[in-house]
């Protein structure tokens, strides 16, 4: 008995230490993202109108392009948070392998397919935009080419995950994958400068003033920002969704209010 | 404003198809995935509701069968 009251001690005292990772335990985290999630949806909400109006009714008519520039409004967002959520997922796949968290896992698998989504308008906005102002719907230039390998690495992330009955060992796989692409993302970002490519160079850049209108500028930003916050509200919510599969078997989830009802 | 009237709007100086099928499947695609995130949530959600279902009939009937 002596022993076991010495094993507790050496609990409590493990728990302060961890209380720092509180919200790294997936019963902490759920109920944390249940109550984001509305938040991130009324940005997402906001930023959009807010873009959307700018994007359409005050921004002016491009001298080259016309409205067919307009594009340039879905286009970006959607490919920058391709990269960016990239980004995010091989960190928290980093974050897993390293710490062996369990939130870490499945937060990347729960960024997957919305990466993957935005990877995809990315092209199909690109491919829109290419028709009118290149006469075609793709080249085989090395910005594209490399956002289409982009793609396939979201895809090939989520078919290896699901690949894996393991849910510890599909994150681990999934995460080799996800640290070995991340390469690819500044060939991407830097492709333009680094090869004559068709593909226009960066609207903005962070070491020059824009060279675009300012006006342009802000429907741009605003719709990354919608994107954004869209991005983290669908993201909370898949998480939820994988912690509820993941974890079937615990108690905490069996004693849920939605559960219980 | 810029547009004088709706349909010039809607015409996009010559440009509809791409600026329409650029936002339109953007706004098709960001309205889908939310909706099928929210059924695989709740399709888990049923089968942990049935499951404890289970759980408890199960309880019933072994307190019920075996008086030991």
């Amino acid at each position: 008995m002596g022993d076991h009251g010495g094993f507790e001690d050496s609990a409590g005292v493990n728990n302060k230490l961890i209380h720092w990772f509180k919200y790294a335990s997936p019963q902490s985290f759920y109920p944390l993202a249940g109550k984001l999630i509305p938040w991130f949806w009324a940005l997402t909400a906001v930023f959009g109108i807010a873009g959307l109006w700018i994007s359409f009714f005050v921004a002016p008519t491009d001298a080259q392009q016309g409205e067919g520039y307009r594009i340039i409004f879905v286009h970006v967002p959607a490919s920058w948070m391709s990269m960016f959520i990239y980004i995010v997922l091989a960190t928290w796949a980093g974050l897993g392998l390293a710490l062996n968290t369990r939130l870490s896992g499945m937060m990347a698998t729960a960024l997957a397919p919305t990466g993957a989504l935005m990877a995809f308008l990315s092209l199909w906005t690109g491919a829109f935009w290419g028709k009118p102002m290149w006469g075609t719907w793709w080249v085989w230039d090395a910005r594209l080419t490399s956002e289409l390998i982009l793609f396939f690495l979201y895809l090939g992330f989520i078919a290896l995950q699901a690949a894996i009955d393991d849910a510890r060992r599909a994150d681990k796989a999934g995460a080799i994958l996800a640290l070995v692409g991340v390469v690819n993302v500044p060939i991407i970002y830097f492709s333009v400068k680094w090869w004559n490519t068709l593909h226009q160079g960066s609207s903005v850049s962070m070491t020059k003033s824009p060279s675009m209108a300012q006006t342009m500028l802000w429907g741009m930003l605003l719709m990354a920002l919608c994107f954004w916050m869209y991005s983290i509200a669908v993201a909370l919510m898949r998480v939820r969704a994988i912690i509820l599969e993941r974890e079937a078997h615990t108690e905490w989830v069996k004693e849920l209010a939605e559960v219980k009802s | 404003m810029i547009w004088n009237s709706p349909a010039e709007f809607f015409a996009m100086g010559g440009y509809a198809l791409y600026v329409w099928g650029s936002f339109g499947v953007c706004a098709i695609a960001l309205a889908i995935e939310p909706i099928l995130v929210g059924k695989r949530r709740s399709l888990i959600l049923n089968s942990l509701r049935r499951q404890r279902l289970a759980d408890e009939i199960e309880n019933e009937s072994s307190r019920e069968g075996s008086p030991t």
